[in-house]
């Protein structure tokens, strides 16, 4: 078979990290080729380089059995090689057909011929089943149709070889299963595709051959037929991986969080939670399922402080805290994972021993008095961060350069090291890889087993399920039932996520 | 009723729309300035500054050729070293483009005062030096309106009309203009397409440069003939909101001129205005019109136009 892609005894360093370790990698012209690892493993480092966005410090890149030396993306692309990037890279205000062309226009004269842009557009979209609007705007397209711009972009550019750096990440079930039927037919046209990913049933599902990265490494090429789930999880983290939680029966005891009729309103001043009342127990995860967008951020902001409820009550530890400010709840015991990391988690400029102690860092031993005690905070957040296993272990990095994974822990190490009483706990582990969903899982469960009331809030189903030791499903704005998680199977939680009430599904 | 009657007679006067022209002709250089450079994704609020230089220079070297237009050619010259300046702080060393902008200004501020007695004898404000002659259209002489207002005009206004036009073939017409707009919006997204982002963001706030000094030069050698310390008055920063206010395209940022020059023209006529006896110590009153209409007009309309994506923040790879 002709080997479209082989990467040899690739290094490349960055200060303190060596992210690519002598990785080999060869992928046959016409197949479909997964490369898995962890956040950090050096997925995105290594094809960055083989896009030209990175050069490598030593090794060769070879493309059809020619070695290339790419000075930037425009060489890569030249070669035949296309990259649709795992944040897209399009330009929100030009249209489809515009932001195709781009870098390599169709002009008459002087002139940029944008008819002749869009004809294009539309000829590669018919003839790869790419159903699209050349002449839509991007910020009216949802995401699905994003990642077909951009795979319309590589094709349009000549790409025999396409690189997609974890595509479904942002994608809901259905619009991954209309990408790989489109990445079948690519493969059935004769592209080549390299697909990053760490969702691992994904990759079992599209892949031919499958390259394993850890730590920089390679720890293993498979071909799909002769492998499974659980040989990849061990080469991608290097130990066993145990799929289901194991956890203690939870001894649930005193109430600690009690919501009462509450009703909230959403940013565009409409109902988002119309009477939800349900309570949290002292030792016990309450998990909140349902799809997005059914009243569950608003909910969590109603119950952390950062919206004010329009009617109902909340009660922590007996008390009304009915719109009490996040400060106040925050010295009453309640802390905070927050959905959306980068927005409410974290500061991204400041080093991570800062990010550690926001919230509590007026108060002793991190405060005397009006001035920060520098060396007390370094000290904890250095316990901590062994005691979380954050990587990289240094607490003067900047919170925007740890992976993702690693932010996440930074942000879970901060609100279960303060010692909360009741921690609300919103989409935990989205975007993480295996390892880090493991980690962060156990550590919850740990967390409960200590006394603490969690209160779960995940769109990930298998999440709620096996975590929880209690389940309300939310749909529109109210608690559709709740249910005991042994008890009750898959397709219920479905029916009442879908908006039938408990004792409907119960009757059916 | 009297102040009726005097705003009627404005109205009615054929002079007081050539007046709006005038008055806007240096907003509409200056704001195309500010579209090049802000489309691209670099704040230039050196305008100011550059138009400033751009209106000394342009009398400095109309005093030594005797002709206007070289006058006009080396102002271009002194507004392209400005921008480059402003461009190499901004986009090679990433620098804050505000704190560049805002030394520019200073610096043009400084260097005309200082040299204004070296080359001129004397602060203050030189003689009239020579100003570019006016372009009769006989077609239009017929009409008396039209010959009172656009009948007689300053080439450069007509010069300020084309480079809306050419700005707008420019960045709306070209694979230039896709790539500005593409880099201003989102620059990660045009470099892994193979396009120079500093280049395309040079060449935009270069443009700025020649737009900027255009309207300095438009303010000494195409209205009133000589120079005046610190003349732009402010003009640099009207340009910016006509920028803002036409939404960061060409077309919108010369309505948006024309809007802030007739409110000018109107508050020039109306102090001295014979129906009025407006004394001479409230007249500076009159003065703060246009920048009353520019502040309730950017208060009204600042929600609703959008700029670019990435304007003012610096690129790195």
């Amino acid at each position: 078979m002709e080997k479209a892609v082989e990467l040899i005894q690739i290094v490349k360093r960055f200060p303190g990290v060596l992210a690519n370790d002598h990785v080999d990698l060869t992928v046959f012209k016409g197949e479909i080729h997964s490369i898995v690892g962890e956040n950090g493993a050096g997925k995105t480092t290594l094809m960055n380089q083989l896009y030209g966005l990175l050069r490598p410090d030593s090794g060769e890149i070879r493309i059809f059995g020619q070695k290339v030396n790419f000075k930037g993306p425009r060489d890569a692309i030249a070669k035949g090689i296309g990259m649709v990037h795992q944040h897209f890279m399009l330009v929100n205000t030009l249209t489809v057909a515009e932001n195709v062309v781009l870098g390599s226009e169709t002009t008459r004269g002087i002139i940029f011929d944008l008819k002749e842009a869009q004809r294009k557009v539309e000829k590669l979209s018919k003839s790869y089943g790419l159903q699209i609007d050349p002449t839509a705007k991007i910020e009216n397209l949802p995401v699905g149709m994003q990642q077909r711009v951009e795979i319309i972009k590589t094709l349009y550019r000549g790409a025999e070889i396409l690189i997609l750096d974890e595509p479904t990440a942002v994608l809901t079930p259905q619009e991954t299963q209309e990408l790989f039927s489109i990445l079948r037919k690519l493969k059935e046209s004769g592209k080549t595709i390299i697909f990053i990913s760490h969702k691992l049933n994904e990759v079992m599902d599209i892949s031919d051959r499958i390259t394993v990265m850890r730590q920089g490494k390679v720890t293993g090429v498979l071909n799909k037929n002769e492998t499974n789930v659980k040989e990849i999880a061990r080469l991608m983290v290097g130990r066993e991986i145990v799929f289901t939680v194991q956890k203690p029966q939870a001894k649930a005891s005193d109430v600690v969080l009690r919501v009462e009729n509450l009703w909230v309103k959403d940013y565009r001043k409409l109902d988002a939670v119309k009477g939800v009342s349900f309570e949290v127990k002292k030792g016990e995860i309450y998990g909140i399922a349902g799809v997005a967008g059914n009243g569950q951020s608003e909910l969590v902001e109603a119950l952390t402080g950062l919206r004010k409820p329009e009617k109902g009550k909340i009660f922590l530890l007996g008390e009304d805290v009915t719109g009490k400010p996040v400060k106040e709840l925050r010295e009453r015991g309640m802390t905070h994972i927050p959905e959306d990391r980068h927005k409410y988690g974290l500061i991204l400029q400041y080093p991570a021993y800062y990010n550690m102690i926001l919230g509590r860092h007026y108060v002793p031993p991190f405060a005397r008095g009006d001035f920060l005690d520098q060396k007390k905070i370094q000290e904890f957040t250095a316990q901590v961060f062994s005691q979380f296993d954050v990587r990289p272990n240094n607490i003067k990095m900047l919170g925007m350069n740890f992976s993702g994974g690693n932010q996440q822990k930074l942000v879970v190490a901060r609100e279960m090291s303060a010692k909360p009483k009741l921690i609300v706990v919103s989409q935990p582990t989205r975007g993480l890889d295996v390892g880090a969903t493991e980690f962060i899982h156990k550590a919850l469960i740990e967390l409960r087993d200590t006394g603490v009331a969690v209160l779960l809030i995940s769109m990930e189903l298998d999440e709620i399920m096996s975590l929880s030791d209690r389940i309300a499903v939310m749909y529109n704005g109210q608690i559709m039932g709740e249910v005991d998680p042994q008890q009750t199977t898959i397709e219920e939680i479905g029916l009442m996520m879908a908006g039938h009430k408990f004792e409907e599904v119960r009757r059916f | 009723m009297r102040v009726l009657t005097a705003i009627w007679e404005i109205f009615t006067n054929p002079a007081f729309y050539k007046l709006t022209l005038t008055a806007a002709t240096p907003f509409i250089f200056a704001s195309l300035g500010g579209v090049y450079s802000e489309i691209t994704g670099v704040v230039n609020i050196a305008l100011e500054g550059i138009m400033l230089m751009g209106a000394f220079v342009s009398i400095v070297f109309t005093a030594i050729t005797g002709n206007p237009w070289i006058g006009v050619l080396f102002a271009i010259f002194v507004g392209l070293g400005m921008a480059w300046l402003h461009a190499w702080a901004s986009i090679k060393w990433r620098g804050n483009q505000i704190v560049s902008g805002t030394a520019l200004i200073l610096l043009a501020q400084g260097v005309t005062g200082f040299l204004m007695e070296p080359i001129f004898g004397r602060p203050g404000q030189t003689d009239i030096v020579g100003k570019i002659p006016e372009l009769r259209i006989p077609l239009l002489m017929k009409n008396r309106f039209l010959a009172q207002s656009i009948g007689e005009l300053s080439p450069m206004i007509y010069i300020a009309f084309g480079c809306v036009a050419l700005a707008w073939f420019i960045i709306y017409k070209t694979k230039l203009g896709l790539r500005m707009r593409a880099v201003g919006e989102n620059p990660e997204a045009a470099d892994t397409l193979g396009v120079n982002v500093y280049m395309i963001r040079y060449f935009g706030v270069l443009m700025s440069g020649i737009m900027a000094s255009l309207g300095g030069a438009f303010l000494s050698v195409g209205e009133v003939g000589n120079f005046r310390e610190l003349m732009t008055g402010g003009r640099g920063f009207i340009a910016l909101a006509a920028m803002i206010l036409g939404n960061w395209n060409p077309v919108g940022a010369m309505w948006a001129s024309l809007l802030f020059g007739f409110s000018e023209a109107f508050a020039n006529q109306l102090q001295s205005s014979p129906m009025l006896h407006v004394a001479s110590s409230t007249k500076p009153l009159f003065n703060m019109f246009p920048f009353i209409v520019t502040l309730i007009v950017i208060a009204g309309f600042i929600g609703k136009t959008r700029p670019p994506a990435a304007d003012g923040v610096p690129y790195e790879k």
